[in-house]
């Protein structure tokens, strides 16, 4: 009875919250009929596919969806196989997919035949934050000192374990090198925990993981963080170790290496769809963000939780990959440049 | 003795009616998912992953999630083994080098006999791996900070070195179904460049040939059509039923301990270093086949030959859950799904784990032991049952293996692209066994071919083109010495016995 009343409760506010907001007026609500196919377009025990079933897992546990929810991984061709999908489920409103950068960099470093205006952008949920490590047996006590000696160690020199190729390590990579003239040796790897472990063995000099991959070997004593490539230091000024938390990284730009790079983690369905489908899933999932669980998920990746929704969030979206098509461009990743 | 101390805890911990339960439910479950081909247990657990969320929440709930969720590991570990010795279609690819023996096996009538040895060496691989994990894991989990490129590159040498320089096939032959592996391994994703190659503008080719989809095609579509072509019967129809088989099994077993010792040390390696555990079983198997008496009977349906992919096997999916809790680093896809379960749970894999939450990393080593030992009990108990399956008429049972191939094929990526081209490569595996060509070195290419090639090109990046790089230190260096060596050995036994002859 109690989960009934809630339900009924639920609606009503998020019909309240439908009648204040002017053009939800006009649409009528909508509920998914059957079985939702999220789609990540990664691996599994990746980022994306962490918290795109951890989401999942919140859904189900607050029963905030009557009909279930199942996750797939079309990870192939770096996502491409998941954006072609969704690509090709026009109107399909019972598919919803989780982006990462590759939303970006696949069709331009493939080539692949999409863009992100073949889907629906329907909410952002966070933003991951990039942190520049190296080993503690260094000696660059800051961003500015390891630039300082990369570039004196000449071009070539330095080497730096990313995930991915053409994908965001690589592209901040790129970015740095871009700005300071240098050139790393970037080295691809699967993924984010594997690039931090060969850091921690020394067989990289730097990495740009996110936070939560790399935050096990930081408490552990082996990584050092020199500065986060947010404009803004992170908020959370939970101890992390035993004198620094996530907020007294400095920032990049403090630093003197004027680069920036969030990685979207939003939710986007295919095109055709109609904007009271749109709307059911942007309520869906703000109130997944209002759980106690996905504020502790936040807190533990060190999330940047800028959350945008319509046009606001596809604004964004145009203007990260106008950026990502001048830093490709630049370092020549387009694919038949 | 500190260990003895946690580890005794960790029983504590483990020893509730719910957690048995789960556990039981977990190996059951696992077998299931292990049977299946395509289901792999990557998949299983994370379909389950979301489940245990919920669980997590309560006090000591991650370790119940744990426990459920690796139990599924390995029941999937257990289960791999039952289809590749029935019907030579391996459920996982780390048993498709147990079809080698365990298919003859089944076709003399002993299939029993097989899948008890598989289960027992399992179960003595796993144990030999655990008790690695609890009394060494502090030294060896920093033995794997030492592999940067170059070195998994060695040890993915090593793996093919020791399987192709021991094979008895036509050296030729070898050579040209591991470079056709290699070929298919090509598509899809560059992974240093990330661009797309050899797909021909198709967008099924993406995502390349997945190892299952080859291996369900060419061992069991082959399988099904070549029986039909010998006769519509089942080669192992007499199997035994009975219950005495295992316990018949069990006193041949212990002939062979010295390869159950070198298979679980060559497990253990390539679990802590990640190798994973399909290398691990090829490498075992083919390393057994030159060191044992009896290696000129490897293949037509010899115990050992079980015995030592099996052991080695299930030692890596053990050990692979060190680096996960010690480092982060997934030794196997399905130590990934975990891993990003310890995550959504809060809880951070590294090396503070084994510090800051000791109930949950010996429960769930604990776990490890009683979990195998359920395992254990729950599949002997069925092995008259799956023998059973064998007398079933193939006119029956071949058109359900089609359809199991088909679903398995048709999960991996949910294409129904990847069913036509199990086809392709059922038709592909039928004409290699007519002209004899062997399969092994070609699914090995397709499984190995992909990640030995990142690191190759890994390594040339680091080292900027210059090869001396693979001999630049002791551990690369004698890793791949030791590959060059056994991928030598017959050219150097055929010479020796020359000079031989000559004096």
């Amino acid at each position: 009875m109690r989960n009934l009343f809630e339900r009924v409760a639920g609606s009503m506010v998020a019909m309240t919250a439908m009648a204040a907001l002017p053009q939800a007026v006009l649409a009528q609500a909508w509920e998914p009929t059957k079985t939702v196919e999220f789609i990540i377009p990664a691996g599994t025990g990746g980022g994306a596919d962490q918290m795109a079933r951890a989401a999942q897992g919140i859904i189900a546990k607050h029963k905030l969806m009557k009909q279930a929810m199942v996750v797939v991984n079309k990870a192939g061709g770096a996502g491409a196989e998941g954006f072609l999908d969704v690509k090709g489920a026009q109107g399909d409103p019972h598919k919803i997919i989780i982006t990462l950068s590759n939303l970006f960099t696949t069709p331009l470093a493939t080539g692949v035949p999409f863009n992100w205006r073949d889907l629906t952008p329907v909410k952002m949920l966070a933003l991951d934050q990039f942190v520049l490590w190296t080993n503690v047996s260094k000696p660059y006590k800051s961003a500015k000192e390891y630039i300082a000696a990369a570039k004196a160690a000449g071009p070539n020199k330095f080497k730096m374990a990313g995930t991915g190729a053409k994908q965001e390590d690589q592209i901040i990579t790129a970015a740095i090198e871009q700005l300071t003239g240098t050139k790393f040796i970037y080295v691809p790897f699967k993924g984010g925990g594997d690039v931090a472990v060969q850091l921690v063995g020394n067989h990289a000099d730097s990495t740009v993981n996110n936070p939560i991959e790399a935050v096990a070997h930081w408490r552990g004593g082996k990584l050092k963080p020199l500065c986060v490539f947010d404009p803004k230091r992170m908020p959370y000024k939970t101890k992390v170790t035993d004198t620094m938390s996530w907020s007294d990284i400095p920032t990049c730009k403090e630093s003197g290496l004027d680069v920036d790079y969030l990685m979207l983690r939003g939710i986007f369905m295919p095109g055709g769809v109609t904007p009271a489908q749109v709307q059911y899933y942007v309520e869906l999932f703000r109130k997944v963000q209002a759980t106690p669980e996905w504020k502790d998920l936040m807190e533990r990746g060190a999330f940047n939780q800028t959350s945008l929704e319509g046009k606001e969030y596809a604004d964004w979206v145009a203007r990260e990959e106008a950026r990502h098509i001048q830093l490709m461009k630049a370092a020549r990743f387009i694919a038949g440049q | 003795m500190d260990e003895i101390q946690s580890l005794l805890q960790g029983f504590v911990v483990v020893l509730t009616l719910k957690n048995i339960a789960l556990m039981f439910t977990g190996i059951v479950l696992g077998v299931i998912i292990g049977v299946l081909p395509g289901l792999g247990g990557a998949n299983g657990v994370a379909i389950l992953l979301p489940l245990t969320f919920s669980m997590s929440q309560a006090p000591g709930g991650t370790t119940s999630a744990i426990i459920l969720l690796s139990c599924i590991y390995w029941g999937a570990l257990f289960g791999g083994a039952i289809t590749s010795i029935l019907f030579n279609i391996p459920g996982e690819p780390w048993s498709v080098a147990t079809t080698f023996d365990g298919y003859p096996l089944a076709q003399k009538g002993r299939a029993g006999a097989a899948l008890t040895a598989a289960f027992t060496s399992s179960f003595v691989g796993a144990l030999v791996a655990v008790i690695v994990i609890t009394f060494l894991s502090p030294i060896v989990a920093g033995f794997a900070l030492e592999f940067g490129p170059p070195e998994f590159f060695a040890v993915y040498l090593l793996t093919f070195c020791a399987f192709v320089g021991m094979s008895k096939e036509p050296p030729f032959k070898t050579l040209a179904t591991m470079m056709l592996g290699f070929a298919l391994a090509a598509v899809g994703t560059d992974p240093v460049t990330g661009t797309l190659r050899l797909t021909f503008g198709s967008t099924h080719l993406l995502t390349g040939f997945d190892f299952l989809i080859a291996v369900i095609g060419l061992f069991g579509i082959g399988e099904i059509l070549l029986t039909l072509e010998e006769g519509l019967a089942f080669k192992g129809a007499q199997a035994k039923m009975n219950i005495k088989v295992v316990l018949e099994t069990w006193k041949e077993l212990p002939k062979y301990w010295l390869t159950s010792i070198r298979s679980s040390a060559v497990g253990c390696f390539m679990g802590i270093v990640p190798g994973g555990a399909t290398p691990a079983s090829f490498m075992s198997y083919g390393v057994a086949r030159r060191f044992s008496k009896d290696g000129d009977k490897f293949g037509t349906g010899i115990v050992e030959g079980v015995v030592a992919p099996e052991t080695a096997a299930h030692a890596a999916g053990t050990a692979a859950l060190l680096p996960m809790l010690t480092l982060g680093v997934p030794g196997s896809p399905t130590a990934a799904v975990l891993l990003g379960g310890l995550l959504i749970w809060g809880l951070q894999p590294g090396p503070l784990l084994f510090v800051e939450q000791k109930d949950f990393v010996w429960g769930l080593i604990a776990s490890m032991y009683l979990g195998n030992i359920v395992g254990l009990i729950v599949v002997l108990t069925c092995v008259p049952l799956f023998a059973a399956i064998l007398r079933v008429p193939f006119s029956v049972i071949a058109p359900i293996i089609m359809v199991i191939c088909a679903i398995g094929a048709y999960t991996v990526h949910n294409s129904i692209f990847d069913v036509w081209m199990m086809l392709v490569f059922g038709v592909m595996g039928y004409v290699f066994k007519k002209l004899q060509y062997p399969l092994a070195p070609l699914v090995l290419a397709i499984v190995l071919g992909d990640r030995a090639e990142s690191s190759f090109r890994q390594a040339m990046l680091v080292a900027q083109g210059d090869m001396s790089v693979f001999f630049s230190n002791a551990l690369v260096g004698s890793l791949t010495g030791l590959a060059l060596f056994l991928l030598f050995w017959p050219l150097m036994s055929m010479l020796w016995s020359k000079l031989r002859r000559g004096i």
